[in-house]
Formats: C-alpha cells, sequence, structure tokens
C-alpha cells in the first residue's frame, strides 16, 4: 500500500524551470513517478525534461490531471505557491523551499485547514514510497521497498536511517521528511496515524531533534492509537540551550525543548528510544525479527 | 537577528509603541549629556545581546550626575556575566540611557509563535519584571494566553480579555488595551519571531510604556526589511560565526575539540550526539547545506580548522544534492591550501561516492575513511589517543 503516494500519483513541479526544479524533475522521471506538469508563471509552453509547463496550477490540473504537487520555488514565493496549490483542491503538496518566513507559514496553514489538501513541509526532503513513487529531493539508490515507515524532522538525517535499512536489507514503506520549520503542514501525529492505518508499514522509524513539543504530542497519540513498534532518534542531545541550530525550528528555550526530556516522554509511552544515530536500523532489524 | 533594546525600542515606536525617552550612548560624556537632557534621576543600561542584565549589574539607577559618571564608567567596557551570557560573559560597547519613571505595576507581555497549533500567541501575566519560565513553573495560573487567528489580527476583546486579567481598570486598562493592538501590529510588521515587554510598565500617571524590550526577527524575512539589516551588531556574535555566515554556513562554537563538517542540521546534531557517546566532544555544529560546492566546503574547511581547539575533524556527508566527488575536490584543495597537519576522518554516502573515495584515496594525502558513522565517530575519537 504506502500512505500518501504511489503509482497513482499524478506530479505538477511547481517551479519546474528553476535549477532545482529542472534537476529533481529528472530525477523523479528516472525514479518513475509520473510528471505530467510543471508550472513557472509566464513560461507557459516550454517543456523541461519533456514535461509541459504551464502559467497556473489550475491550468496544470486541467490539462493534465495533476493530483499531487511539489514546490521549489524561492522563499519569497512559497508562501504564495502553495497557497495556489491549495486553492486548486489538490490532494498533496509538499514544499521543499527552505527559509519561508514562518509568519508566511501561519497564514497558510490558516488556509490549509478546512481545505482538501494536505501540506507536506516546507523545509523538508519530500517523501518517496520506494518502487513506487517519489516526491522530492532524497537519493533514491538508498531506498528499498519494504515493511518500515519513517518519518523525520531532518532530511540527511532521514537518509542515514534509510541507509542502516537498507543495508539490513529491511526496506521502507513510505519515508516522510516532515520539515525542520517551527510551522509546517504534515506533522508527527499526522504521519503516525497514516503509517497505523496502512497495511504495508509493520514498523515505524521516528527521528525528531531538539525544540518545540511535537515529540511529546506524538508519544501521546503513540500511546493511544499507535500499535505497531516504534522506535525513536532525537537529534542535539548535545546542543547547547538558546541557540538554534540550524533548523529554524532546532532550539531548546527556557529548558524546554531538550533532548532528554522528550527521549523520557518517548520511553515512558512505550517507545524504542535510541541514544546512537548509528542504532537505529539495528534496533529496528531486532524488533522485526523479534 | 537579535537586536539590542535601544534597537528594540525605535522599531516598535515606529508602530506607537511607547517606551521611555532614552539615547544610546558610546561615551561617558554622551551619558551625561543625556542625563542633563532627560533630568535626574536616568537609568543605566548596558546594552547587550541577552537577559538577567540587571541581576549582572548592567542596569542601576543614577540619581546624581556623579552617579551617572560612574555608574556609565564602570558598566561600559565590563565584561558582563548573566545568566543567558555564559560564564564567559560579553564585553559592554554601548549603553542606553533612559528617564526615571515612577512605577506602580509592572507586568509581563510577550508575541510569539506557538509551533504546536501554528499560530501567534500572546503571553500576559501580573508578575511582570520577573523570568517568564519561572512564573510558568510556579504560579502557572498568573500566566494569560491568547490564540491569534491570522485572518482577523488581534481583535480588541482579546485585548480587553488579557487587560481585565492583569486586574487593571478605567483609564489604564484603555490604554493597556491600545498598547497590546499595536504590540501585536509591531509583531507582524517586522516579522518578528518573538517581541517581549517585560517588564511592561504602569507608571502612576497611569501610563502604559515598554520599560525594556526583547526582539527576535525572522532571519527568513529579512528579504522583506532591508532597513533591518543594518541593526545587525555583528560584535555581539563569535568571530567564527561572523565569518561562517559570510559564506552562508551555519556555525556554532562549542568547547570539545573535534571539529565536525556536516549536510544537514539534524545530522549535524546526530554527528555530534555520536562524537559525545564516543567519548570525544564536538568542537563546533557546522551545516554546509544542501546544495554546496568544492568552494563552499573549501570556506568550511577553513573555518573549521581556524578554531585552535580543534585537534581532529570528522567530516560525515550524506550526499543527497551534494554530491560525494564535489566534497572531496573542496576537501583536498582545503587540506593542500591550508597544509592542514591536523587528523581528518571521513565518512561519505551518496550520489557518486565511489569518485569521490577514490579522488581522497589518490590525493596522496592522509585521510582516514569510515564506512559508517560509528565508525567514523570511533576513528576520530582514537586519532586523539582514546577519550578526549
Amino acid at each position: 500500500m504506502s500512505v500518501l503516494i504511489d503509482k497513482r500519483t499524478r506530479l505538477v513541479v511547481q517551479g519546474i524551470t528553476g535549477r532545482e526544479g529542472q534537476f529533481h524533475t529528472k530525477g523523479a522521471i528516472d525514479y518513475g513517478t509520473e510528471v505530467v506538469a510543471g508550472v513557472t508563471p509566464g513560461k507557459a509552453g516550454q517543456k523541461v525534461e519533456g514535461v509541459p509547463v504551464f502559467n497556473t496550477v489550475a491550468d496544470a490540473i486541467k490539462e493534465t490531471g495533476a493530483n499531487a504537487s511539489v514546490i521549489f520555488v524561492p522563499p519569497p514565493f512559497a508562501a504564495d505557491a502553495i497557497l495556489e496549490a491549495v486553492d486548486a483542491d489538490l490532494a498533496l503538496v509538499v514544499c521543499i523551499t527552505e527559509g519561508v518566513p514562518a509568519l508566511d507559514m501561519i497564514d497558510v496553514m490558516r488556509v490549509v485547514e478546512g481545505s482538501k489538501t494536505r501540506l507536506v513541509g516546507p523545509n523538508c526532503p519530500g517523501l518517496i514510497s520506494p518502487g513506487k513513487a517519489k516526491i522530492g529531493i532524497m537519493p533514491s539508490h538508498i531506498h528499498k521497498e519494504g515493511p518500515v515507515g519513517v518519518v523525520s524532522r531532518s532530511g540527511t538525517l532521514t537518509y542515514e536511517a534509510v541507509y542502516q535499512l537498507s543495508k539490513r536489507d529491511i526496506g521502507q514503506s513510505t519515508c516522510i521528511g516532515i520539515g525542520g520549520d517551527p510551522v509546517i503542514g504534515t506533522t508527527f501525529v499526522d504521519a503516525l496515524e497514516l503509517f497505523q492505518a496502512d497495511a504495508q508499514t509493520e514498523a515505524i522509524i521516528m527521528i525528531g531533534e531538539i525544540g518545540g513539543s511535537a515529540e511529546e504530542t506524538a508519544a501521546e497519540y503513540i500511546k493511544a492509537h499507535v500499535t505497531k513498534p516504534v522506535v525513536s532518534f532525537i537529534a542535539g542531545q548535545t546542543a547547547p540551550p538558546g541557540r538554534r541550530m540550524g533548523h529554524a525550528g532546532a532550539i531548546v528555550m527556557g529548558g524546554k525543548g531538550t533532548a532528554a526530556d522528550k527521549m523520557a516522554t518517548l520511553e515512558a509511552m512505550g517507545v524504542t528510544v535510541v541514544k546512537s544515530p548509528a542504532a537505529m536500523g539495528q534496533r529496528m532489524k531486532d524488533i522485526l525479527s523479534s | 537577528m537579535n537586536v539590542h533594546e535601544y534597537q528594540a525600542k525605535a522599531l516598535l515606536a515606529r508602530f506607537g509603541v511607547d517606551t521611555p525617552r532614552g539615547t544610546k550612548v558610546d561615551t561617558v560624556d554622551e551619558a551625561l549629556a543625556a542625563a542633563k537632557e532627560f533630568g535626574l534621576p536616568v537609568i543605566v543600561k548596558a546594552q547587550i545581546h541577552a537577559g538577567g542584565r540587571g541581576k549582572g549589574g548592567g542596569v542601576k539607577l543614577a540619581k546624581t550626575e556623579d552617579e551617572v559618571k560612574t555608574i556609565a564608567g564602570e558598566i561600559l567596557g565590563m565584561t558582563l556575566v548573566t545568566a543567558q551570557t555564559g560564564p564567559e560573559g560579553k564585553l559592554v560597547r554601548k549603553l542606553l540611557i533612559e528617564e526615571g519613571l515612577n512605577i506602580k505595576e509592572e507586568l509581563y507581555v510577550s508575541f510569539l509563535i506557538d509551533r504546536a497549533i501554528g499560530r501567534t500567541i500572546c503571553i500576559a501575566s501580573a508578575a511582570g519584571g520577573m523570568e517568564i519560565e519561572k512564573v510558568a513553573e510556579e504560579t502557572p495560573e498568573k500566566i494569560l494566553r491568547v490564540e491569534i487567528d491570522p485572518a482577523i489580527g488581534m481583535r480588541p476583546y482579546q485585548a480587553r480579555q488579557l487587560a481585565f486579567g492583569l486586574g487593571l481598570e478605567g483609564d489604564v486598562l484603555k490604554k493597556a488595551v491600545h498598547f497590546l493592538t499595536i504590540l501585536y501590529s509591531a509583531f507582524r510588521g517586522l516579522d518578528a519571531s518573538q517581541v517581549e515587554i517585560n517588564p511592561c510598565l504602569v507608571t502612576q500617571e497611569g501610563d502604559v510604556l515598554a520599560l525594556d524590550a526583547k526582539l527576535n526577527l525572522d532571519d527568513a524575512a529579512l528579504f522583506r526589511h532591508k532597513d533591518l539589516l543594518e541593526l545587525r551588531d555583528t560584535d555581539e556574535e563569535s568571530p567564527l560565526e561572523v565569518e561562517a555566515s559570510k559564506f552562508g554556513l551555519n556555525y556554532i562554537k562549542l568547547d570539545g575539540n573535534v571539529g565536525c563538517m556536516v549536510n544537514g542540521a539534524g545530522l549535524a546534531m546526530a554527528t555530534m550526539d555520536i562524537i559525545k557517546l564516543a567519548g570525544g566532544a564536538p568542537a563546533n555544529f557546522l551545516d554546509v547545506g544542501g546544495g554546496a560546492n568544492a568552494e563552499q566546503i573549501k570556506n568550511a574547511f577553513r573555518l573549521l580548522i581556524s578554531d585552535d581547539q580543534v585537534k581532529a575533524v570528522l567530516i560525515n556527508i550524506f550526499g543527497g544534492i551534494l554530491r560525494v566527488d564535489r566534497l572531496a575536490e573542496g576537501v583536498i584543495a582545503a587540506v593542500k591550501e591550508l597544509d592542514a597537519k591536523i587528523p581528518i576522518v571521513i565518512r561519505a554516502e551518496g550520489t557518486n561516492v565511489e569518485l569521490g573515495k577514490k579522488m581522497l584515496a589518490e590525493s596522496g594525502l592522509n585521510f582516514v575513511t569510515a564506512d559508517s558513522m560509528q565508525e567514523a565517530a570511533d576513528k576520530v575519537v582514537a586519532q586523539l589517543g582514546g577519550a578526549a
């Protein structure tokens, strides 16, 4: 099964004529994703990697039947691009763009709530259902189809987890990068709900980091609703308080949001917490083979 | 981006937020001139990017001209240590001289983003002048909060709800409602990630003012506030961090001796964590980003080893967009150019990894390569001769 994306996904790339958009369009096509359209205002009629370009998302949907979008437009225009996709009723919108202003995202989420759209990101690597489709910037070749759902706030750390799994011959159902920003669309809880309901997913890896309380909220949700085993790692155990560790969301404030707190809460709710990022794959293997 | 108190107050004043009369000064003579202008007593306030200044001796009342001179002289040039500066403290280079006011009440007001709900919230408390975290912990009933719908902004009834909750009435209540409403406009207008007024002052005359102001601006929104860029004070940042920002690198100095260079913030934090678990101590957080090129890798490496504390380097790259051959090219060039002698452990995976590894092996330089994070962490700690 997998979640959110599969062989039925028909993708429109917003910002397809930009360097990033173009590069990752090729990556998606090479992986077998059905990329049906691109959007760059004022460039309708062009083709990128054989994909027709339209002026608006609405045009792209009308002509190609696109049902999902990925956004590569620069930060000042990213919020507008998301809103355009939401207005066109796309079921899934994935915003890769890093550096979207937080207040822009607050406005965007006001519109996303109550709409027909699920937003993933911004500032995320996207998602991949190995063997079926990919929407995003992750290196495809490390993935392998299988039973583990992966959800993470970090990009490269997700690759690390996937790599550890695939090396042990454990595949993934879907890997979702939810992004490292303070205000995001899809949350840990949303992803956990999807994985719990998905027949292909037998176990879940959840990778969190310092800052905010999303991991704590997820822990409570897991205790109440998730019957599949969850392995978790929290990045930033050595991070100093008050400093923003790269991600706009990764900051320990007033003693809140520390890795130690998050790990303790997750453990108390029945999650298998690994201290070392190198242990994610092996712990999952132990759990699946027990 | 953080700004100084005097800058924050000037920005808030643009939106009509009331603040005490005051001026930023760089010398004792200027401090005296300001005191003469406002009339005694005045408050002498150290301007550094950290809270807790009062407790650290950086905020003092001066009742006479002699006191202004003595106090300004003491605080200017002092290394101020507060709960937020770390033990090394911060050098005070400027002061804010402000008129003394007749305090009736000290309140707390702030606007910030609540990540759990994806909304701006306003926090208010009658327990002003104290650390809000402490108030929240010890007397949570004293914390008031409203959530703001971005589509309609802060509504008057919400401001009233807070003002009544703070125990205000009459004219002061009206002024507080106005204060809260325009403070929200300022928060939005400046693209702030947080604005904190602690204390928010009610004077005996019934005025409501921002006695202190802490303002954090959203770096991601600075593209639409070009005029605010000049408020950045690089004296308040570590020199290496300033250097890193020139190259678009995300660098934070720490206390250990293992320099780390990683792509991606999460993996960078995880690498720091595994170094610690292996018995070492990370010297820094350094995220070279997803789209780094050879030149940027070179700059990152130069930065990394310019920290004297760094005795070994761990490079951990998981190439998604970043190609491993580009990484190798950058590191080889940097090591040759800088004639670096310290041990370098490299763990790289991802696009073009075989080519990258071949380039490192054939470079004639002494790199230690590793195939996993664990191996890399163990090897870099071993290079230091065991536990750091």
